[in-house]
């Protein structure tokens, strides 16, 4: 018996359930009722580059890749703490871990009850401290702080893992060949970790580009982020040809990335830890 | 030892950060008014009449019974899937991998929509099941991602070694592979859980026959507010998932303790 | 571990084999009948549905939505089979336009008589042939007295820059525009493209002022003194002054929009008898009183209103007078063409803020 079996059952499901998404925004997307038939159109994905709505696709990815790299920046030596620790206890992964099981609407609420600029919990603190207030909400910086904040478990979670399994006589090798902490970091530690960024980067960047609640709750409503726009599509204006369209070039200008990033990695880790 | 102080200092900020708002909604369900803008006194009434309103807790109800099973299945196809994507030749494993990662790439409107016109076409009505079965499909691909680094970054030699040796593709699976990606796997569950328990718009778009969850319940009340209630109902559980992995920590750590003797 | 884990599942298990099925006593007149419920969230008393099963022995599969949009998307779908529908006035219009509701049987809804008179004949239902009216409610300018020291009658104020940073609008393409289109002198429907870029001109002069466009946060910002002024719904007004002395509610002389959510059903429904018995004991003056207290907005029923405390009754905020109410608007449908103009400019304005 092949190994390979095992995934066919996920083979199917993804069939069934992965692809008919795609297929209805690439139906929805590319054609339109006309007088009865069904015609291609290029009229929505045209759309989708008109000034607003592509400068609230960049803006997107603009917050989101701050986001998305604040989190790599933070989360990236926490791991390697934490995986120094990892033989002691793992209690302390899972307490990074914890604040995700509280609602996350709940949470970007509670941020607000922290951030508001007169009575908000931070600037009463740092009033009593004599310091300057924050007057942070309905800012871009305030966006990115709710992206970081909530995406920044899934990034920890991957590298963490990836670092753990390191196969410490590498470590070793490394030293004995005089490398210092620095260069083993740099040269061995951080290459033999890419898969778990690669999938940290995934699991922050998507969601982040796609958020809607954070815009509105921390950016005060002033910001139309496109997770905002394709949402009005499909509930306001039932413009579901455009929602889809939008939705469509998003995903594809993300492949597009995420196929560059794949250059990066490629043949770096096939057989990892186990050389030897 | 100022490097131990300074990682104590990083991780307690981080933990900080983390934590702050999580402290607020606590004390909040304190709260003896039901704004978050003012401190009206401490009281336990939220606590009492949590269970007062049905809706509330049939949500929770629903809430954990889908996010437990979603990501029980979700890990076991998963966990599957990887290892057998593992196997493969480049090619496939990327044409797979790509659309694995699609459902993550869209926004949850996108995929809440399109779910319920695929069940409302293969005539499947909504309800348990719906919901169950959308869970299950956006929690997959996170158990892959969870699961397929550690997979590429192990010791292939150490399967074909046991092939070798005289064990059959299973047992070789079982007690060599499984082993080694089992802390992954765990995350894997872990995030699948978290990412159920968190749905909102997948789940209000394939949810029916009476059955909510408890984003659900939550998301609908943002026209009127927010019922301290739910500041309430997130509290224990929160401290009673955060019990429940103390606990388990507790005993591994006495079952390591005992192996080492 | 692992048999912490069989534990647990099975325990789900047995849980969810125990849920009780429906009730078939058969002395209840429609025992054994299912109803989908879909209303807003957190709209209901917390004993209503549960009252009303123990009198039909109807069992309630209940949905909540929170915008008409998203209720609207999923019904029209056709996912489930609703009996009962709460919407909102305009998107009560737009069912009705494409004949999504089914003309009501009164005579399986005696309590209606119970509908105060000047609820009758509303726009967007004028032979009170499709819905029953449920909540209803005004917007207005809720006001900070410590901040405000002058008057409040007019939209103008929130143009006033004495008071920057310290304004809360709507973060919805409606409610934002009917303050703009009000202050201009226009209706809140209209479809006059002028009109209507007029309105997003004011927006876009007010913005710099505005500290956020919210939705239910508008309560919290207000009762913590983060602003001075903001747009609110009337019930919400009333809970917020109940918690700050200084905040104050005014329905601006120029006019403003009055809303209703009303109960109808949609063409959906597999059994109107039952659904019109919901309505019907949704109508009933102990279970009007019991929604209507706990959810704080105004009551169309003149029974339940009778009942309320008399600060709440004579309460100018919670129930204006006939004059202001006839300076008043109900939204209407504004048709494809115009919502998704509509909603362009909503873009054009959030676009022009940064």
């Amino acid at each position: 018996m092949n190994r390979r079996w095992l995934a066919y059952p996920y083979v199917v499901w993804m069939i069934a359930f992965i692809l008919v998404p795609l297929f209805m925004i690439f139906y929805y997307g590319v054609t339109k009722d006309d007088g009865g038939q069904i015609v291609f159109t290029a009229e929505f994905i045209k759309k989708t580059f008109e000034p607003i709505y592509f400068n609230a696709m960049a803006k997107s990815f603009l917050y989101a890749g701050f986001a998305t790299l604040i989190c790599l920046v933070l989360a990236y030596p926490l791991a390697l703490i934490l995986a120094g620790k990892a033989g002691k206890s793992s209690a302390m992964l899972f307490i990074f871990i914890l604040p995700m099981w509280m609602n996350f609407l709940l949470r970007t609420y509670a941020w607000l009850t922290l951030l508001e600029t007169n009575n908000g919990v931070v600037n009463t603190l740092l009033r009593l401290l004599h310091l300057p207030s924050i007057n942070i909400l309905g800012t871009p910086n305030a966006i990115i702080l709710g992206m970081v904040y909530n995406f920044l478990p899934f990034m920890v979670l991957p590298i963490y893992n990836t670092l753990v399994k390191i196969d410490p006589y590498i470590l070793e090798a490394a030293h004995d060949l005089g490398a210092d902490s620095f260069q083993r970091l740099i040269r061995v530690v951080f290459p033999l970790s890419l898969p778990g960024v690669m999938s940290g980067i995934t699991m922050v960047f998507m969601p982040a580009v796609t958020s809607f609640v954070i815009p509105n709750l921390l950016g005060s409503g002033k910001v139309n982020l496109i997770g905002n726009l394709i949402e009005q599509q499909f509930l306001m204006t039932y413009n579901w040809g455009f929602g889809s369209a939008m939705s469509l070039i998003l995903m594809i200008i993300i492949l597009l990335a995420m196929g560059l990033m794949k250059r990066f990695d490629k043949g770096n880790l096939e057989g990892g830890a186990g050389r030897w | 030892m100022v490097k131990k102080g300074l990682e104590r200092i990083y991780l307690g900020l981080i933990l900080l950060f983390l934590y702050a708002p999580i402290f607020t909604l606590m004390i909040f369900s304190f709260n003896d008014s039901k704004s978050r803008a003012k401190w009206g006194g401490f009281t336990l009434k939220w606590y009492q009449s949590m269970f007062n309103d049905p809706i509330i807790v049939k949500s929770l109800y629903y809430t954990l019974t889908i996010a437990l099973i979603s990501a029980v299945i979700a890990t076991v196809i998963g966990t599957a899937a990887a290892i057998g994507i593992q196997a493969m030749s480049r090619k496939r494993r990327e044409t797979i991998m790509n659309v694995t990662y699609l459902p993550v790439l869209n926004a949850d409107i996108v995929t809440g929509i399109a779910f319920m016109l695929f069940f409302i076409g293969i005539g499947l009505k909504l309800g348990f099941s719906t919901m169950l079965l959308a869970h299950i499909t956006f929690n997959i691909p996170y158990v892959i991602l969870s699961v397929l680094p550690k997979l590429r970054s192990m010791n292939k030699y150490t399967y074909e070694a046991a092939l070798d040796l005289g064990a059959t593709s299973i047992m070789a699976v079982r007690k060599v592979i499984l082993p080694e990606i089992a802390p992954n796997i765990i995350t894997g569950f872990l995030l699948a859980f978290t990412l159920s328990l968190d749905d909102f718009v997948i789940s209000y778009f394939t949810a029916g026959n009476g059955v909510s969850n408890l984003s659900i319940t939550i998301y609908t009340m943002t026209r009127r507010g927010i019922k301290p209630e739910i500041n309430a109902i997130s509290t224990i559980m929160f401290m009673a998932i955060l019990i429940l992995l103390l606990t388990i920590n507790k005993r591994r750590e006495k079952a390591v303790r005992k192996e080492k003797y | 571990m692992k048999k912490l884990l069989i534990v647990i599942l099975a325990g789900v298990l047995i849980l969810s084999a125990c849920s009780k099925g429906p009730e078939t006593d058969t002395s209840k007149p429609y025992a054994g009948a299912t109803l989908n419920i879909y209303n807003w969230g957190d709209y209901i008393a917390e004993n209503t549905l549960t009252r009303f099963t123990e009198e039909t022995g109807i069992k309630v599969n209940y949905e909540m939505f929170d915008s008409n949009e998203i209720m609207y998307t999923k019904y029209k779908s056709g996912a489930v089979d609703y009996d009962v529908l709460i919407p909102s006035d305009y998107m009560i219009e737009k069912l009705i336009l494409e004949e999504e509701l089914v003309k009501l049987d009164f005579d399986n809804i005696p309590n209606s008589e119970y509908i105060d008179e000047s609820f009758k004949g509303l726009a967007y239902d004028k032979n009170d042939e499709y819905s029953v009216p449920y909540m209803w409610g005004t917007v207005g300018i809720l006001y900070n007295t410590s901040m405000v020291d002058e008057e409040v009658d007019s939209w103008n104020i929130l143009w006033d820059e004495k008071y920057s940073g310290q304004i809360i609008m709507q973060n919805s393409v409606r409610d934002a525009f009917a303050v703009a289109l009000k202050k201009l002198g226009h209706s809140v429907n209209s479809t006059s493209k002028a009109e209507v870029d007029q309105a997003l001109e004011a927006l876009k002069e007010q913005s710099p002022l505005v500290q956020a466009y919210v939705i239910d946060e508008v309560k919290d910002k207000m009762i913590g003194n983060e602003a001075a002024l903001a747009v609110i719904y009337s019930g919400e007004a009333i809970f917020t002054a109940d918690e700050n002395e200084d905040l104050a509610y005014a329905i601006p002389k120029e006019g403003t929009n009055l809303w209703f959510d009303s109960m109808v059903i949609p063409k959906s429904t597999q059994n109107q008898e039952a659904a019109e018995a919901f309505i019907n004991f949704m109508c009933d003056p102990e279970t009007a009183f019991n929604n209507t207290d706990y959810i704080g907005y105004s009551t169309p029923h003149k029974e339940a209103k009778e009942m309320l405390a008399d600060e709440i009754k004579n309460d100018p905020a919670a129930y204006p007078s006939k004059e202001v109410l006839d300076n008043c608007e109900v939204f209407v449908d504004l048709g494809q063409e115009m919502t998704e103009y509509y909603n362009e400019k909503w873009n054009e304005l959030k676009a022009s803020l940064n």
